[in-house]
């Protein structure tokens, strides 16, 4: 008896530590299946961004992008990104498909050559038009593209927040991991401390100016991106969101690449 | 009397409105050419200062699925008549649909990957005058019916009016030795059938691969080039457009950093039948040491059966460069390349920089290098014409 009882409880010490672990992966994972359940349905969604670059000496540059971006069921969402400023650059186009784990496709169009140019989309961790942001950075959220790990509980600019770690799964990515604060009422990320390849912070984006869009959506309307190596830093503000105008994936193919505008 | 007015007030506001939506934007630019060695021809300069100017009206309406573009485009010389002139690059009207768009008017059209060299690319006349890597494209009328499935797209051309390519004049530089008489040019077609061509294209992404297939059928952009000597014994090198039926593959392969490019042509005439090809590699690190830096590795083989006779001086040759993009505020760039004719080694260097400055100005910087040319070498027309180019740029 005693033996058994003995040999129970050397079945179960693994048990109990692994269920430790299980829990802040699972309680991490629960989180943020709740940030995706929350944000599923929207359909399509278009919106102005402005970029403002900002370096060291305050020297700013600023960029315009018309954003359309198609839900997709049980795959990454479709984006058609058309630039509008700096001038000479004005009607070139980046589609993309992004996917959970495979690789995303990607094409560019060059009006002054009428050139669609297929490009590689292993480029996660350069900078998008020579900003704070990465490519990665700008990606539709998807589930499976990460590993999470519920911390703590923390209260930040008064809003009271989960803190998940997060570790990439796909590759190319220009990070170890990522520290994300979500919104415990909203299900939103309220901030993100990137941490690079070395696990030394890098960056630090902090999202604000939610507004509920469909009874149900948010959106960010303001959010930086300081880096701490560099002292730069960049600002994306969001005008104009519109939902569900009906737009469809022919919204996303290279012919419409081609005529955007 | 009150109401016809309130009526002409209504159609005002209800042209007003439509026209608010009207974009005009576009780019004017001063450029510079400078040789460094003596013309061959007495009659040719060392540096040659230009202005150019291209706008684009643009209008879209119907939800942005009716388009009308008018892109007028003037570049005035400092010497040689033929380099200043105007050109309607585009004045278009587009009409899309769910499964359909119909393009009409004077457009321009790209089709291929690779970069040494554009061989499928057919539709439009390259413009040579302005440059000559043939890159820049006269407008070409054409009615376009694009039929969108999920097997891909076929687009169909109806081309209208055939272009002439345009040559630079007798002080005109860099440029073949005697000039090209593009005005005593001669054609295989004449009437309708020389101004008419056709042609269709399949086009579809399918996983890591792009893929074109295409045919046109009419009188051919690039000339082929006669040598004829007068009773004096003067050469003139004279264009010669034939009739032909042209098929046209054109694929890239994009599998992780490795871009695989191929295309190729096969072109029937009355004379003869040839086949041309290009194929090659880029392969690029991205963001190097984490500073943003793009260095991307590109390597290309071309070939054409035309030989000695080809409308280009790339037979059997192969192309290498490299491509730095800093990915920075002022998105530089620079692209190096070098073009190695396999059996004499004549060499041709590109250089291609580029940098805006106070976000509404460009610069742009080329060098152009021939060198290894021997007698009988169609470069070797070209051996005194190695060049810096420099275009400031600003964009409204």
């Amino acid at each position: 008896m005693k033996k058994i009882v003995i040999s129970l409880l050397f079945c179960l010490l693994p048990a109990i530590s692994f269920a430790e672990e299980v829990t802040s992966e699972q309680k991490g994972l629960e989180i943020m299946q709740e940030v995706d359940k929350r944000d599923l349905g929207w359909g399509d969604m278009a919106t102005d961004m402005k970029m403002i670059l900002k370096n060291k000496n305050g020297d700013e540059h600023v960029r315009n992008l018309k954003m359309t971006t198609l839900e997709m069921q049980d795959d990454g969402d479709k984006s058609l990104s058309i630039f509008d400023s700096p001038k000479d650059v004005k009607g070139t186009a980046f589609l993309s498909f992004t996917h959970a784990l495979e690789a995303d496709e990607q094409w560019l169009y060059l009006p002054a050559l009428k050139r669609v140019k297929r490009i590689s989309s292993s480029n996660k961790s350069g900078p998008f038009l020579g900003s704070e942001f990465a490519f990665e950075d700008l990606t539709s959220f998807e589930l499976k593209k990460y590993k999470y790990n519920y911390l703590r509980d923390e209260v930040i600019d008064g809003i009271d927040c989960f803190v998940i770690e997060t570790l990439p799964q796909y590759e190319h990515s220009g990070y170890a991991r990522s520290l994300v604060w979500v919104d415990k009422e909203r299900y939103i990320p309220i901030r993100i401390d990137y941490y690079d390849r070395k696990n030394a912070l890098l960056k630090t984006q902090t999202f604000s100016d939610y507004q509920q869009y469909l009874g149900q959506y948010w959106r960010a309307g303001k959010s930086l991106m300081e880096n701490h190596l560099t002292g730069k830093s960049t600002i994306l503000l969001w005008e104009n969101y519109t939902f569900r105008t009906g737009l469809t994936e022919r919204n996303f193919d290279q012919s419409t690449l081609k005529r955007s505008r | 009397m009150q109401n016809k007015q309130c009526y002409w007030l209504v159609l005002c506001l209800l042209w007003i409105k439509p026209l608010s939506a009207w974009e005009l934007s576009g780019y004017v630019g001063i450029e510079d050419t400078v040789f460094y060695d003596q013309p061959l021809d007495s009659r040719q300069y060392m540096n040659y200062l230009s202005g150019v100017i291209e706008a684009e009206l643009y209008h879209e309406w119907d939800n942005g699925n009716q388009i009308f573009a008018f892109v007028p485009y003037f570049r005035g010389t400092q010497y040689d008549s033929n380099s200043t002139y105007f050109d309607i690059r585009e004045l278009t009207w587009v009409k899309a649909a769910e499964t359909w768009e119909l393009r009409l008017g004077i457009r321009k059209v790209f089709w291929g990957v690779t970069e040494s060299v554009h061989l499928v690319n057919i539709i439009n006349q390259r413009d040579m005058v302005e440059n000559i890597d043939g890159e820049e494209k006269l407008g070409q009328p054409m009615i376009n019916f694009a039929w969108i499935q999920d097997w891909g797209t076929i687009d169909l051309f109806l081309l209208p009016g055939f272009r002439e390519m345009q040559f630079k004049g007798v002080e005109g530089r860099p440029r073949s030795q005697p000039a090209v008489e593009g005005s005593q040019a001669k054609f295989d077609k004449n009437g309708f059938e020389r101004q008419m061509a056709y042609a269709i294209r399949w086009s579809h992404s399918i996983g890591d691969w792009d893929i074109g297939l295409s045919n046109f059928y009419g009188t051919s952009r690039d000339p082929v080039f006669l040598l004829e000597q007068d009773a004096a014994g003067q050469v003139s090198i004279i264009p010669y457009y034939q009739n032909i039926n042209q098929t046209g593959l054109d694929v890239q392969a994009t599998i992780e950093s490795w871009l695989l490019k191929l295309e190729m042509f096969v072109r029937v005439s009355e004379i003869d039948t040839t086949f041309a090809t290009v194929a090659g590699l880029e392969y690029t690190f991205f963001n190097i040491g984490e500073t943003g830096l793009d260095i991307g590795l590109l390597a290309e083989y071309l070939y054409d059966s035309r030989g000695y006779f080809a409308p280009t001086a790339f037979q059997d040759d192969f192309f290498t460069g490299i491509r730095f993009a800093l990915n920075d505020a002022q998105d530089s760039q620079i692209l190096a390349g070098v073009i190695v004719d396999s059996n004499t080694y004549a060499q041709f260097y590109n250089i291609e920089a580029s940098r805006r400055f106070f976000d509404s100005f460009t610069l742009e910087v080329e060098a152009r290098l021939f060198n290894g040319a021997s007698p009988g070498d169609r470069a070797y027309m070209f051996r005194n014409d190695s060049h810096f180019r420099f275009q400031l740029s600003y964009h409204f």
